[in-house]
């Protein structure tokens, strides 16, 4: 179910835009109206609007409206923290808000792209949001001028209360909103430099923390309505499938069964009363596939097919130096390797789900989504209705990690709900569901060559990556005119902010040959990072040991200053060059993603049965500006639990076209016994703004590959470990 | 009609004995706050008390609870006084996504109710809940901060 975004600028009927969603999804409403001429625009407690990013209650409570989804990262605490940092508000008083994609829609998209991935979630909002937190403060403390009939210049505000200096008179964010929201925003506005922030900046805890702790919090899997219907879905499990037949019949009369229904070409849900009585009947249902033009692809096929495109001819080159080829030709010494990456499931602990409302003049969708704007086209696409009289309603997500930046769940619940006009009914995979209908990370293999002089320095470089592209799956819109798609060179690019090849190489060649096997890829938390920077950082240390020099002096001979600096900064922390205690051996890696530089060093064993203990990482990240250290370490352990996972247990193997795992059984996740300690270093160094949720998912798995290989002297150029003969202790 | 007692109230369920409770928790009593995670006992997301031992409710029918005390999440506050392993969660700001947290704590509040002063092998071999998020580093620290509230 590929989707492209189409033009949302389109049929928006402003009379009728009504938002009606107070009963529904933890009380997200907004009764808001288009601010024409000088009506305030009240939030649905008729709580004056400041702007769009600031709501303040007659209480002084501060409503900060978040257009991001927090899936657990922690960005809706840091955008608050950005906002109120520029409004001088009281941070014990801040509390946040989801406007909806329709909203957003009707008002001009006045809260800018709410997709969240790509660890984009403050670092491209972070400019707007602050202004509109400095706008408020600015139109409250006018408010105030106004009412004292005094200059603006003579009153400050602070922490939600405004002050006028000469009198000493105060007043506070509440009594002086409604006046404030009936200004006009001002014009200049100068935001504070990072180093005078009292709240951003700072380790503050999350602010959605206490309802996950006592079972209070909804997520999608766990809304209610009135009268709602519980559906299951299976859909073809060879992605170029159909349904052929099912017998209804066979299960019509099982308890609490309503409806079997057609999905699309490809699916078959059960609508029941219950997620047992649903799921009962579908596990029951005869239904035949037809597994269409993948039917007989396997792992085996695939990786046949991969390996084609190491040597082709054809590749797309994504960064190029001197002559590689001809450099390479005419080596003293080359080396070379061949590495792979195998397909990986996001695995959320919330199954998708989604809960939808159709009836013949509006549909609405309830549910986890990282991409709410694309939702909703995919509401008013599969509903059939006008894009004003759909909207999609988010809810906190159960983990996303980029599965739910796709909508395919979200057009199944609406083709569901149509069958049952009036009726809201709640969409929820089962975990074997989940498990073999993900948009998988992925799978790539690579060839590197080096050329080296006869001093021992890197002349030349070939990096060739043959496999799949994400966007020619899920985002055609981000390939190039050319059909290429630039994303499968994260971190290995000349000069991108985004992610840039580290190492100063005289001739380089980094080229890309697309296999794009039927397997459905999508973006899975560090995206391209994972493979990418396996196959160099692991690379330049076998070059390094080669050559018999030493790992990091090696690196540092030839990286930029930036990526230098946090290599340095690990292994200083660790003591690199010191004895590491008796059967402790180290490994380095350092990569730049998602616009930060990181470096990490694992500290590991190994028994000669295999056995591995992951003791220690070191990890460095160089967001530019750390918004919330506490959060960002958080996102950095984290990071090394999902990198570690996929190092150790991850791989989806395809069998007769469909994937072959289909629980957390054949599909292990790292759990808490195995997990090394992870030490952070945050060192931001200014001037750019980096993201943190998935930059050091990067030199996880190279980092610890590059500790067996100095434990083991055995290089391991395909994962998971679990079939290179090594298990955790 | 099976009766389930739930944070010490009788509920009277008319559903299939074969039903897990996990599903009549949530689709028959409404109480979400115990969560669906694999359906195989594999991942503890829908880890609930019965009789003080910590059970994954995905695997366990009904009619092997009939009359047993159960505690949900919603039952480990004590009068509105969040419970000690709540309350370390609390201050060590664990959760990420928060999805498995309610079975990771019911998990937790067994071992400390077993084991009061659980060294780092004694967590390691109790906790195998999965945390797709990674909070494994901040539950051990709030273990320890619980042990010694």
């Amino acid at each position: 179910m590929n989707y492209v975004p189409k033009n949302l600028v389109q049929n928006i009927d402003r009379r009728s835009f009504v938002v009606g969603t107070a009963t529904l999804g933890g009380g997200l409403a907004l009764g808001l109206r288009i601010p024409f001429g000088p009506d305030i625009v009240r939030a649905a407690d008729g709580s004056p609007e400041v702007n769009a990013w600031v709501v303040i209650r007659p209480d002084d409570t501060v409503v900060v409206r978040i257009a991001r989804s927090e899936m657990g990262q922690g960005s809706l605490t840091g955008l608050a923290q950005l906002v109120a940092e520029e409004l001088e508000c009281d941070w014990s008083k801040v509390t946040t808000e989801y406007p909806t994609p329709g909203q957003n829609l009707a008002r001009k998209r006045v809260w800018g792209d709410m997709s969240t991935g790509g660890s984009r979630g403050i670092r491209t909002s972070q400019q707007y949001v602050r202004e509109g937190g400095a706008a408020a403060r600015e139109m409250l403390i006018q408010a105030a001028a106004n009412e004292w009939k005094v200059p603006a210049s003579e009153c400050s505000a602070a922490n939600s209360v405004i002050t006028h200096k000469p009198s000493g008179r105060t007043t506070t964010f509440g009594r002086v909103a409604e006046a404030a929201a009936k200004l006009e925003p001002p014009k200049d506005i100068k935001l504070k430099d990072p180093k005078d922030w009292k709240i951003a900046g700072k380790g503050v805890k999350r602010l959605d923390t206490l309802d996950k702790l006592t079972g209070k919090q909804v997520y999608g899997i766990d809304l209610k309505m009135p009268g709602m219907l519980i559906a299951t879905i299976k859909d073809c499990p060879v992605p170029t499938g159909t349904v052929k037949s099912f017998d209804a019949a066979k299960v019509a009369g099982m308890p609490g069964v309503k409806k079997v229904v057609q999905v699309g070409n490809s699916g078959v849900a059960v609508i029941a009363d219950s997620y047992w009585h649903a799921h009962k009947a579908i596990e029951a249902l005869p239904i035949v596939w037809d597994p269409g033009a993948a039917g007989k692809v396997s792992s085996a096929t695939i990786a046949q097919f991969l390996e084609g495109g190491l040597d082709a001819e054809q590749a797309f080159v994504g960064n190029k130096a001197g002559d590689a080829k001809a450099d390479l030709g005419a080596a003293t010494r080359k080396i070379e390797a061949v590495y792979s990456f195998p397909y990986q499931n996001h695995a959320t602990m919330e199954p998708m789900n989604a809960t939808a409302l159709y009836t013949a003049d509006k549909c609405e969708v309830w549910g986890p989504t990282q991409n709410a704007e694309a939702a909703l086209a995919a509401v008013a696409e599969e509903s059939g209705l006008p894009v004003g009289k759909c909207d999609v309603h988010k809810v906190l997500c159960g983990g996303g990690f980029g599965r739910r930046g796709r909508v395919d769940y979200v057009r199944q619940a609406v083709l569901i709900a149509k069958q049952m006009p009036g009726t809201p009914v709640k969409l929820m995979w089962s975990r074997e569901e989940d498990m073999t209908h993900c948009a998988y990370h992925p799978v790539t293999q690579c060839k590197l060559t080096a050329g080296v002089d006869a001093d021992g320095h890197v002349t030349g470089f070939h990096m060739r990556i043959s496999g799949q592209s994400i966007a020619a799956s899920l985002a055609p819109e981000r390939m190039d005119k050319s059909g290429m798609d630039p994303i499968v060179f994260q971190g290995l690019t000349p000069n991108s902010p985004e992610g840039n090849f580290g190492y100063q190489i005289p001739n380089l060649l980094i080229d890309h040959a697309m296999r794009n096997p039927h397997i459905v890829a999508g973006f899975w938390r560090g995206v391209n990072v994972n493979h990418n920077a396996i196959y160099t950082e692991c690379f330049i240390d076998e070059v390094a040991h080669e050559l018999g020099q030493d790992p990091l002096a090696f690196r540092l001979k030839m990286l930029k200053p930036k990526h230098a600096a946090v290599l340095k900064a690990v292994g200083d922390r660790v003591g690199w060059g010191t004895p590491a205690p008796q059967g402790v051996y180290r490994g380095l890696a350092q990569y730049m993603g998602h616009g930060s530089y990181v470096a990490a060093c694992a500290e590991v064993s190994v028994t000669a049965q295999g056995a591995l203990t992951m003791h220690r990482i070191v990890a460095a990240i160089d967001p530019g500006v750390a918004v919330n250290p506490a959060q960002i370490e958080r996102q950095m352990s984290g990071s090394f639990v999902y990198g570690l996972t996929a190092l150790l247990y991850g791989e989806c193997t395809v069998k007769d076209g469909a994937i072959e795992q289909t629980n957390f059984d054949t599909y292990q996740m790292l759990r808490l016994h195995e997990m090394p300690k992870v030490e952070s270093i945050i060192m931001p160094s200014g001037g750019f703004w980096g993201g943190v949720g998935e930059p050091t998912i990067s030199v996880a798995a190279p980092a610890v590959l590059n500790a067996i290989f100095a434990a083991t002297g055995k290089r391991i150029r395909s994962i998971p470990l679990m079939h290179q003969g090594i298990r955790t202790a | 009609m099976p009766t389930l007692i739930i944070n010490g109230q009788s509920h009277n369920v008319e559903v299939e004995p074969d039903t897990p409770l996990l599903w009549v928790l949530r689709d028959t009593l409404g109480m979400t706050g115990t969560k669906y995670g694999c359906g195989i006992a594999q991942c503890g997301a829908c880890t609930v008390h019965v009789n003080g031992v910590a059970t994954r409710s995905c695997s366990v029918p009904l009619s092997a609870v009939a009359g047993a005390q159960i505690t949900t999440i919603e039952g480990l506050a004590a009068n509105g006084v969040l419970h000690k392993v709540q309350k370390a969660w609390l201050d060590n700001d664990v959760p990420q996504c928060g999805y498995c947290q309610s079975g990771m704590i019911m998990a937790v509040a067994e071992l400390l109710q077993t084991t009061p002063k659980p060294t780092d092998a004694d967590i390691d071999s109790a906790i195998t809940n999965i945390c797709r998020c990674g909070t494994y580093q901040q539950v051990r620290t709030a273990i320890h901060a619980a042990a010694s509230a």
